[in-house]
């Protein structure tokens, strides 16, 4: 008997697009795939849809004008950015920040720490198909940004950490809240844990999705959790600490395995080491002033207006000339929830920066994108954004 | 760092030191070379790039200065290293040795109009499709050339010159005592 004989046809591979609006592709990302039936094949992300053209602005502002950028660059993590900013600037203008307020950028730090891995891994889980954590975490973010808000007057775009230290002094009584809320936060993580961390659709679609080995992350330039989830111990506040992170303790997580579910657990154990952070800061919060008593980098205080004029035109000069910066340059880094958020700055000797070059975290991970989902599913496609934690304020500047 | 770059002195320009940060000015012919060099020594070992930034000296010549961020994570150290060129001559794409150079490289492409060789996809990346000009240039306007908007009768989306009801004003705070 014979069989007859089966064709073989050739099938050409089927592009899809994902995307610009896409509720899993957290912004506008238009993700050109090349699927093999539903294999991915190749992804290539069309970025730029949210473009607004930063840098070339903040060329064309003061340096203090150039500050509420950064709140608007990656809105879910906004004063690790401002810190970036003014690092950059006190850098340049070789001034130090008094204790008090790298205390108070330390304990803001870390708050923002919270919002942006809450938001990151319940959006992740909602992604996923779990929507009872994105509820809830959004009930605790809802706290951590009126604390945004008591601090500074706006729940996210805040413009709080400023050069040469922050806007304003603490109000009575935040630091009692923030304890509050510190220490009943971790069971709020142990809830969230509980509907994840075992639960079996999560670890189906999490685990062994997205691996990357420690040398394709450096090769591709991750940093933050996308490193750490690789087996890489590098945390830019342990090996390069800033504003005084160096008294602080708290541990650095590290995964094994470089998967989607390990980058799970370093987010959940980095929530817990911000809280212990977040105790140590209040515990240690020193008195003292909270800017910089160089009155050409800070404006006077409201007091001294009343009664002088000079302040009064100082204080005016102040917000429309600004002050000048002489001329050099810097690379400054923090480590942003999301990775190195870095800013390349030039001065050049006027009141304003010749060039601010933005280095975003989800800018590089979102190139490793086509590295991590080639071979898998369409579906785990949308895991492997989710992990990476992708915010296109950042993405696209 | 500074005893390994003596190494090669042939590729260096020169260094500038400044407080932690390190500054190497290279040719753009060496710096193929030199990040092999400073990948694969074992007393470098800088296995991340992490930035790629071009900025723009219209009076100079050349205009374009290009700068790569690296960082060495087992020594904990960070080195910026600079070129110059301008619109005409391409530099080398440091893509088969950085693979995060591919986006950066098309950024600085796409800002400022400098060409990489051997870029294996040198696309624009976050203007719009079809736009043209590079407008990270210092002479390129904030306000642009163009605008986009739907136009109703044609039922899509056009492009057309900009047109301003109000001219871009541009405010010179600096004190005029103290030019």
């Amino acid at each position: 008997m014979t069989l007859p004989q089966t064709q073989q046809k050739k099938v050409k591979n089927f592009t899809l697009n994902f995307g610009p609006q896409h509720p899993a592709a957290h912004g506008v990302l238009r993700l050109v795939l090349e699927m093999n039936g539903e294999v991915v094949e190749r992804a290539d992300p069309h970025i730029g849809l949210l473009h607004r053209g930063t840098e070339k602005l903040i060329e064309y502002k003061t340096y203090l004008q150039a500050l509420p950028y950064f709140d608007r660059l990656d809105y879910v993590s906004m004063m690790c950015q401002e810190q970036a900013y003014s690092l950059a600037v006190e850098k340049l203008l070789d001034c130090s920040v008094p204790l008090r307020a790298q205390y108070i950028r330390i304990l803001f730090g870390e708050i923002t720490r919270l919002l942006n891995h809450l938001l990151a891994l319940t959006c992740h889980a909602m992604d996923v198909g779990a929507l009872t954590p994105f509820l809830w975490a959004f009930e605790e973010r809802e706290k951590l940004m009126e604390f945004y808000e008591r601090v500074s007057g706006a729940r996210m775009h805040a413009a709080y950490v400023r050069p040469g230290g922050v806007a304003l002094d603490l109000p009575l009584g935040l630091c009692e809240d923030i304890y509050y809320f510190a220490s009943h936060f971790a069971s709020r993580i142990d809830e969230m844990e509980e509907m994840l961390t075992n639960n079996r659709i999560w670890k189906q679609r999490l685990v062994d999705v997205g691996v990357v080995t420690a040398e394709e992350a450096l090769n591709w330039g991750f940093t933050g959790v996308m490193l750490r989830g690789s087996g890489v111990s590098w945390d830019l506040r342990k090996t390069q600490p800033y504003d005084g992170y160096e008294n602080c303790q708290f541990d650095v997580p590290v995964g094994t395995r470089g998967d989607c579910y390990d980058r799970y657990l370093i987010r959940v154990e980095e929530m817990r080491q911000s809280i212990s952070i977040i105790m140590q800061c209040l515990n240690a919060m020193p008195a003292g002033p909270v800017k910089v008593d160089d009155k050409k980098i800070t404006p006077p205080p409201r007091a001294h207006m009343k009664q002088s004029m000079e302040s009064l035109i100082h204080h005016f000069q102040y917000y429309t000339e600004g002050f000048v910066v002489h001329k050099n340059e810097t690379y400054t880094s923090v480590e942003a929830p999301k990775g190195e958020f870095g800013v390349y700055l030039v001065s050049n000797g006027t009141n304003r920066p010749y060039r601010c070059k933005i280095r975003a975290p989800g800018f590089v991970h979102l190139q490793g994108l086509n590295l991590m989902s080639k071979g898998h599913m369409l579906a785990d496609v949308v895991t492997i954004i989710g992990t990476q934690d992708i915010v296109f304020g950042e993405v696209d500047r | 760092m500074q005893k390994l770059l003596k190494q090669v002195p042939a590729w260096i320009l020169f260094t500038v030191k400044q407080k932690e940060e390190t500054i190497i000015y290279v040719h753009p012919k060496n710096i193929k070379k030199l990040f092999i060099f400073l990948k694969d020594h074992m007393n470098c070992r800088v296995h991340m790039l992490i930035d790629i930034c071009g900025a723009d000296y219209p009076y100079r010549s050349p205009r374009f200065e290009v700068v790569y961020q690296l960082l060495s994570i087992d020594f904990n150290q960070r080195i910026s290293i600079k070129l110059w060129t301008d619109e005409m001559t391409p530099i080398e794409s440091v893509t088969d040795i950085f693979s995060s150079a591919g986006w950066f490289e098309r950024e600085v492409w796409d800002m400022y109009g400098i060409h990489f060789l051997n870029h294996p996809d040198l696309r624009r990346i976050l203007t719009d499709y079809g736009f043209e000009g590079h407008p990270m240039r210092k002479d390129f306007p904030l306000t642009g050339y163009s605008e986009v908007r739907y136009d109703d009768t044609q039922k899509r989306v056009i492009t057309e010159p900009i047109e301003l009801n109000q001219e871009f004003r541009y405010f010179d705070f600096a004190s005029p005592w103290r030019k």
